[in-house]
């Protein structure tokens, strides 16, 4: 099969996770809870971002036995984090056959310059972006999904928020360009004039576009939503608050009727304590400044 | 007849669209002249519409919310009683009276049974071109999907890939397993238009 055909392929899948919840989960367990919850995919990893935050040092790929105990445990598709230009631990999710890579600013980045060619990989994958600048640089590496950044494990939504707006200013920058403007426009983001011209002429990226970092309510995940989110990663907001099952399951209904004010009420009700989360400006370290 | 050809502009089609590709499918039925709206909540079939479109995206999940919501028995008893529905990938499986590979099963109106991700995980994916009954060659997007092992003898087999059974229509009922949707080929969505809902109802083509 052609190159271009598998990245068709890879676009196809995220355009059937649309409109659907990523639940990041531990162990097979989780998988199930999440999985019967509704979420559409989970990503498995061995500690969510809220306990690498707490627990430091370097963070990396989970170990595959682990993944592929949660790929057995699920019928939704399952992926998993490699960290950002690591192409060998890429090369490993791909043995394993895993549905979707996020090359991950969770992680310890493995390479502060180059990120991960995707083009060499059959595999799909998703990266971060804080902008549409680092959005279109991973669509040319290959990536055939781009979420938020947000800041992981913080259960603080103001990233994410900042990131998808920032991502909708550009797109509409851009749109409202002259033609001729698009050619300097695409060196100033450091892509090339192709993906610059397709923003241009369809209003938005090329591949689909899932809010990521901070998401730990049913309200965030619809503002999320009616920022223009085509879906929703949930990672630390889930299984770090008291009743995961009842959360996951009402971020679901959030993000299918994201406009239903009346119904997010009643969907926030009892749902017990959030995650604690972090304010912006207590953090050490800020993970979205990772791979630009 | 040409693909500029429109169809009669009071045909209405409900897309579900509580989760996956259903902005795909409107897009199709929308170039070909229909009125489409989205399904999301129990208040939406208040609507009149003349057919059903089960988008892709994961069965799990459409199951799922169409209980919370409220939505599976009224739609179940519709698709019942003859309403034309159109169901691809998780769409055939929310339709299909058998899973092979799932204790669970939804709709379960098509008398067929079904495998879920028949072909594997996301490296089986693919892209072929086969022929569909009637229509002839056309473009198949197979995503993680799932295919038909076994059909009643009254379901009508419409497509097959290697030698497996990917698209099937028992009375109103069209069910697919791959994504006419996101090919760039509005064939099978006119298929669904002429023969299963202008067939059964008054409209025209208005050329």
């Amino acid at each position: 099969m052609s190159t271009e055909n598998r990245y068709e392929l890879n676009k196809n899948l995220a355009q059937m996770l649309k409109g659907g919840v990523i639940m990041d989960v531990t162990t097979p367990e989780q998988a199930k809870i999440a999985e019967a919850a509704g979420a559409a995919a989970v990503m498995a990893l061995e500690r969510i971002p809220a306990d690498i935050r707490a627990a430091g040092g370097v963070s990396r790929m989970s170990d595959p036995k682990m993944i592929k105990g949660i790929q057995d445990a699920v019928s939704i598709p399952v992926m998993a984090k490699c960290r950002i230009g690591h192409f060998v631990e890429a090369q490993l999710l791909e043995a394993i056959e895993i549905d979707y890579i996020d090359e991950s600013e969770v992680l310890s980045p493995a390479d502060d310059v180059f990120h991960i060619n995707k083009h060499n990989f059959k595999v799909p994958f998703v990266c971060g972006a804080r902008d549409l600048g680092e959005a279109l640089r991973r669509i040319e590496e290959g990536a055939s999904m781009i979420r938020t950044k947000g800041e992981p494990g913080t259960g603080d939504i103001v990233q994410a928020v900042r990131h998808i707006r920032l991502m909708n200013q550009e797109i509409a920058r851009i749109t409202s360009m002259r033609e001729d403007e698009l050619f300097n426009r695409a060196k100033e983001l450091q892509v090339s004039y192709e993906l610059v011209k397709y923003v241009h002429d369809h209003k938005r990226l090329p591949v689909v576009n899932f809010a990521a970092g901070g998401v730990a309510t049913p309200a965030d995940a619809a503002l999320m939503m009616q920022l223009g989110a085509e879906g929703v990663f949930v990672g630390s907001g889930i299984f770090k608050s008291g009743n995961p099952a009842k959360r996951a399951a009402a971020i679901v209904q959030a993000v299918t009727n994201y406009k239903d004010a009346k119904l997010i009420a009643k969907l926030s009700e009892d749902l017990g304590e959030a995650m604690v989360g972090i304010n912006e400006n207590e953090i050490a370290l800020l993970m979205a400044e990772r791979g630009k | 007849m040409s693909d500029n050809t429109k169809l009669n502009k009071k045909i209405q089609i409900g897309v579900l669209a509580v989760q996956g590709a259903f902005a795909e499918h409107r897009t199709m039925l929308e170039k070909l002249g229909v009125e489409t709206f989205e399904i999301r909540q129990l208040r939406d079939l208040n609507q009149h519409f003349d057919g059903l479109v089960l988008p892709g995206g994961e069965s799990t999940v459409q199951g799922k919310l169409l209980r919370d919501l409220g939505l599976f028995e009224p739609l179940r008893e519709r698709i019942e009683s003859g309403l034309p529905t159109f169901g691809t990938c998780a769409g055939l499986i929310l339709l299909a009276e058998k899973l092979s590979n799932d204790g669970h099963t939804y709709f379960a109106t098509t008398p067929v049974t079904v495998e879920r991700n028949a072909y594997g995980r996301q490296l089986g994916s693919f892209y072929t071109e086969e022929n569909f009954e009637g229509i002839g060659k056309i473009p198949m997007t197979f995503i993680r999907a799932p295919l038909i092992q076994h059909a009643r003898q009254d379901v009508q087999v419409l497509a097959t890939v290697q030698n497996q059974i990917v698209a099937v229509r028992y009375g109103n009922q069209l069910g697919i397993s791959f994504h006419p949707e996101l090919n760039n080929d509005l064939r099978i969505h006119r298929y669904f238009l002429e023969s299963i809902i202008q067939a059964r109802t008054q409209y025209s083509i208005s050329a």
